[in-house]
């Protein structure tokens, strides 16, 4: 019983940290409270949903901006969709970081090289925000198993 | 609770075609859902469904129309389609955007009397004057919250049965 209790703790602390550092905001409270018996995964198929969206989103990033002329409203647009999905599942860090990326599409009508770079650059932190997310999330969801397999339950939210 | 005193009793009593449930008034309002979005679609369902609604989701407006029986080539008279309540619709989707569904749906003469609702995550107020001025009931931001949504279910019931509207106090 004493190792479900830790694991519990841990688990809430961990949440706790995540929502403090921001990488998570209160939209990820509002899609634990729609979880209940009838649907106990459902955090879990959400966010499922969103790191095959985000990989795809990423990929599409990527091919848009090897292009030999880079047209910025698609790589708007896919940001767009990043934006709205991480905001949707309460991944604070990677909506704020489409947010800079977006201001910077929108700043491209200057010819040369610097709006592609601001760009890379800009993709390449999307990218590391996702990943960092992704890690954390992946934890938490490891956790919640663990108590389960324990006999556990989830702390309430 | 049947109200006997509205000739055109819309949703709740028609059984002809109501396709799926066999019940005879569906007490379910029944909700479309157009999102391109894989995570928002999956959201508004759980969200829909939290609050007593039927949905059906669709990926974009095309689809949207071909279910409510207004696609290409599709003749109105279609009892196939789904008898829908009210409609949810993001206002960004390539292709056909949510405003451009809305203006679809408030020029057809057998759909325009639905409420149609347009979300977005962008606060922009032409964005939101122009759909309200072309006939949407609301326009709320995303991510949408189950207030949200139960605000909205409450205002279906009313606009439906202004009798039961009266259940909704306090929800």
């Amino acid at each position: 019983m004493d190792g479900v209790v830790q694991l519990q703790k841990q688990l809430v602390d961990y949440i706790a940290s995540l929502f403090h550092e921001g990488f998570l905001d209160e939209q990820f409270n509002q899609l634990q409270q729609l979880q209940d018996e009838s649907n106990p995964d459902f955090v879990v198929e959400v966010v499922s949903l969103f790191f095959e969206d985000s990989e795809r989103l990423l990929n599409e990033l990527a091919k848009a901006l090897e292009q030999e002329t880079i047209d910025f409203r698609k790589v708007d647009a896919h940001v767009h969709q990043f934006k709205g999905s991480s905001s949707s599942i309460g991944a604070h860090r990677v909506q704020n970081v489409c947010i800079t990326f977006r201001n910077y599409c929108e700043e491209q009508n200057v010819e040369g090289v610097e709006p592609w770079h601001r760009c890379l650059k800009c993709l390449q932190q999307v990218k590391h925000e996702y990943s960092l997310v992704r890690n954390k999330l992946e934890t938490l969801f490891q956790l919640e198993k663990q108590i389960i397999a324990a006999g556990g339950s989830l702390p309430a939210t | 609770m049947a109200t006997s005193s509205s000739s055109s009793s819309s949703s709740s009593s028609s059984s002809s075609s109501s396709s799926s449930s066999a019940s005879m008034g569906d007490e379910k309002p029944h909700v479309l859902a157009v999102d391109d979005s894989l995570v928002d679609r999956k959201l508004i369902e759980k969200l829909l469904t939290k609050s007593s609604c039927k949905v059906t989701t669709a990926e974009n407006g095309k689809k949207a129309l071909e279910l409510l029986g207004l696609g290409d080539g599709q003749r109105t008279f279609n009892n196939n389609v789904c008898k829908v309540n009210l409609i949810i619709t993001d206002y960004c989707m390539p292709g056909m955007t949510g405003y451009e569904l809305l203006k679809k749906i408030k020029e057809s003469p057998s759909m325009k009397h639905i409420p149609v609702v347009v979300v977005s995550s962008e606060n922009v107020p032409t964005r939101i004057k122009k759909c309200l001025d072309e006939g949407a009931q609301e326009f709320m931001l995303k991510p949408l919250q189950l207030s949200d949504v139960t605000k909205l279910r409450c205002q279906l019931t009313k606009f439906s049965n202004p009798h039961k509207g009266m259940l909704c106090m306090g929800r």
